[in-house]
């Protein structure tokens, strides 16, 4: 039994000692290292990591490149942040509107009632249901659309990206219903617990990460199946798969809806922890920047990704915070150095380097149990795939 | 109206700053033992005994960024100046400055490192609506002070917030008042971008328009916002031929849209056109012989002629060089420093609860600024005067109208809403 767990879901001996570090890292060290500030910061960082997590199974492993995951983080964001607005909208801290107990934005846009869509709204259990289920239900239909007339490559790339173009473009647009360009601003409680104070904003970010850890396992659970076999098969050589008489385009709805709902996730955490969900987190660039930081951590690394979507950030903060007028260009030094130099993300530096020191050569053969087929197989294949990956650049 | 005249101003700050080098330190730490550190600052502000730390939060980066230059170059400027005149309660100033990146939660994230982390004692900055809501729950959390410059739309008042620049009513009903009357103005076409503050400046012309002027509204479009395709609207303004087209269209849109309008042949010789969106920094962009003869209306002007403003001009262009202009907003955020020391000097103190009182007195004035005198209305806006600029072709305003009192911020408007 422990066995199976340690194999299937933490990735045999070495991927158990990885998640353990990251761990460590996220649950132990940042807490005792980092003032609130800083560990709130690193909270909205790790809401990004689920997105970059979804995109190892999607794009690392099923080869499938999505620049509209903002899309379904901002769907989980405005599904968390339409409930929180609702309670934050009671009579009596409205009531200098013209209509009290409506949110404030829709006041601002002559909206008198309530629309339909919100009320359901109003309960917990349907929103935390709506987070899981409305970003799978959409993007199963996107799947559908495109995967079963068999659309791949740059054309899915591009239609994603256009989708989060038109939802943009919707929420801004429809501002009474959606907040606007302003997004949904001044988020108070949750089920009359204030998610502003010290101790809210601790236990928020403990929350976030053990799902985050949580959501790595399942997905390396996924991953280690024969269903993660299937799509790495399917990467390397679709028509192979297709031709042994599996249905390719279900495997990708699939994977796709799982890396919608996991962005999603993401995106509440999101709400919960800045207080706010605004339209500029589900755009091009948003979606962008998440396939960034997955190309950064390594897209075929689980953990990785969430190193990378941290270093990215930091540097963001920090960069910006020291260089206020230059800092993207440091930014896009960082950008091109990974690219140059380490094709594989963070997650080849550690491949390529570190797991084969000399002396961990000597201590490990003691404690070494059987390598697990799901590590061997990633590692063969990230490394074999270094030529496709480069092709695949050019192209895009 | 009360001015300095520029000889009496030039005269007193040299005379300051004579005083502050002949004294050299001596002066500076008199005027602080005399407030001391402990009595000024009791809620734990980064003040120490020789200065005073505050923040500027600005998109320096990013698609604002254009915009919002102007307005962090001229806050620097208030503070450096004020330095050079003894600084506030015999403090320096000292500033850090964030970056918002153009980017609504990163707006969030700065001004919660510098209220938090750093402790500033107040903070100038944020030019969108939409950066000032995704800021405003932090300011009101941990209880800082926001000086905010941009005309924008009203419906805000919080404790935590100065609105240095106009709210909706200010500019829009003196402008409205001076096409009816000026032009003989009958029928109205209002064309926005799609987001707030545009919305919620049309909802008030139109029923000003309606209810009070007897006028007609022949036309409202929205576009959203960056759109840059307006031949639809400009054939249906040709249709409509109304006598005045309403304009609130921002950002890379705005080019667009004076840029089509005068292909389309539609110029000052046969339109009227009033826009609440143009000022100087955006006719850089729009090219002046696009726009010559239209009408802004703003409660600033680069052109205008008093001694203050000369001052301001002359040393925002020795700061920042020969070519740079100055719009409302620019204006507007050179008020926030001015307007805090004012209140802190008032207060005898660094405490953001009593800036607070001491700005909801209503007492807080500026001789000096450059739109000429200004005082803070208990709902923490500013009295203003409202004046209308015909655009020339060199990109520089001539102020055709100026209203004759100061008219009151009135960011809830009865009957408006």
């Amino acid at each position: 039994m422990m066995n199976f767990f340690i194999e299937r879901f933490l990735g045999g001996k070495q991927g158990a000692v990885a998640i353990g570090i990251l761990a460590l890292l996220i649950l132990v060290i940042f807490p005792l290292a980092l003032d609130l500030f800083r560990l709130n910061l690193v909270g909205k960082y790790l809401t990004f990591a689920f997105a970059a997590v979804g995109l190892v199974l999607l794009w690392g492993y099923g080869g499938i490149l999505s620049l509209g995951q903002g899309v379904f983080f901002g769907l989980g964001g405005y599904a968390m942040a339409m409930f929180l607005k609702l309670e934050a909208s009671d009579p009596e801290s409205t009531a200098i509107q013209t209509t009290p107990g409506i949110p404030d934005f829709m006041d601002w846009n002559q909206l008198y009632e309530l629309p339909w869509f919100w009320v359901p709204f109003e309960s917990f259990t349907f929103t935390l249901l709506a987070i899981l289920v409305l970003p799978a239900l959409f993007a199963y239909i996107i799947g559908v659309a495109m995967f079963k007339r068999r659309v791949g490559g740059v054309y899915f790339a591009i239609i994603t990206q256009v989708i989060a173009v038109i939802l943009t473009v919707l929420i801004v647009g429809q501002q009474g219903f959606t907040g606007g360009i302003n997004g949904i601003t001044d988020l108070r409680t949750l089920n009359g617990w204030d998610i502003r104070t010290d101790s809210a904003k601790y236990i928020l970010y403990f929350i976030n990460a053990l799902l985050l850890l949580a959501v790595i396992m399942i997905s390396r659970f996924v991953l280690t199946s024969k269903f993660g076999r299937l799509l790495l098969a399917m990467k390397d050589k679709e028509d192979r798969v297709r031709f042994s008489g599996y249905d390719v385009s279900n495997f990708k709805i699939f994977i796709f809806c799982l890396s919608a709902v996991i962005s999603a996730i993401g995106g509440a955490m999101f709400t919960l922890q800045v207080g706010f969900m605004s339209p500029s987190l589900l755009g091009v660039v948003p979606s962008i920047e998440m396939v960034i930081f997955a190309a950064v951590g390594g897209r075929m690394s689980l953990i990785g990704v969430v190193y990378g979507t941290l270093l990215i950030n930091f540097g963001k903060t920090g960069f910006s915070e020291t260089f206020p007028e230059l800092w993207l260009f440091f930014m896009g030094g960082l950008f091109i150095a990974v690219v140059m130099f380490f094709p594989n993300g963070l997650a080849g530096i550690y491949n390529k380097y570190v797991s084969k020191l000399a002396f961990l050569q000597r201590y490990l053969p003691a404690i070494k149990l059987p390598k697990s087929k799901a590590d061997t197989q990633s590692n063969a294949s990230s490394s074999a795939s270094t030529s496709d990956n480069a092709a695949e650049g050019a192209k895009s | 109206m009360k001015y300095f005249s520029r000889r009496k101003f030039l005269g007193k700050t040299s005379n300051l700053i004579g005083a502050m080098l002949a004294a050299g330190l001596i002066s500076t730490s008199v005027m602080a033992t005399e407030f001391p550190t402990a009595e000024v600052n009791t809620t734990g502000l980064a003040v120490t005994d020789d200065t005073v730390t505050v923040g500027i939060l600005h998109s320096l980066t990013g698609t604002m960024a254009i915009s919002e230059t102007g307005a962090q170059e001229a806050e620097r400027l208030a503070i450096k100046q004020i330095n050079e005149s003894g600084g506030i309660l015999g403090r320096q100033i000292r500033v850090i400055r964030e970056d918002g990146a153009s980017d609504w939660p990163t707006f969030a994230e700065k001004a919660r490192k510098l209220l938090i982390n750093d402790k500033v004692a107040a903070v100038f900055g944020c030019w969108t609506s939409a950066s000032r809501k995704a800021v405003l729950p932090v300011f009101e959390q941990h209880n800082g002070i926001l000086y905010y410059p941009t005309f924008y739309e009203g419906l805000e008042q919080s404790k935590n917030v100065i609105y240095t620049g106009q709210e909706a009513t200010q500019q829009i009903l003196a402008g409205l008042d001076w096409v009816a009357e000026e032009k003989g103005a009958k029928t109205y076409f209002l064309i926005g971008s799609d987001y707030i503050w545009p919305r919620t400046s049309m909802k008030i012309a139109r029923i000003h328009i309606e209810q009070v002027l007897g006028g007609r509204v022949v036309g409202e479009e929205y576009k959203p916002l960056g759109d840059t395709q307006f031949g639809s609207i400009i054939n249906r303004i040709r249709l409509r031929k109304p006598d005045v087209i309403f304009a609130a269209v921002v950002g890379g849109s705005n080019v667009a849209w004076f840029r089509q309008l005068n292909a389309a042949g539609i110029n000052s010789d046969n339109q009227t056109l009033l826009t609440l969106s143009v000022t100087e920094d955006e006719v850089l962009g729009i090219g002046g012989e696009n726009l010559e003869g239209f009408y802004s209306v703003m409660k600033y002007f680069q052109s205008l002629d008093n001694p203050n403003n000369k001052a301001f001009v002359e040393a925002f262009k020795a700061e920042y060089g020969e070519d740079s202009v100055i719009g409302d907003v620019t204006q507007a955020a050179y008020l926030g420093p001015w307007l805090w020391k004012a209140a802190v000097e008032k207060a005898g103190s660094f405490d953001i609860d009593k800036i607070v009182e001491v700005s909801r007195t209503g007492e807080i004035e500026l001789d000096t600024a450059p739109e000429g005198y200004v005082r803070l209305h208990p709902n923490h806006h500013l009295w203003s005067y409202t004046r209308i600029g015909k655009w020339n072709r060199d990109g520089q305003a001539t102020v055709v109208y100026e209203s004759p009192e100061l008219i009151e911020p009135n960011p809830f408007p009865e009957g408006y809403q």
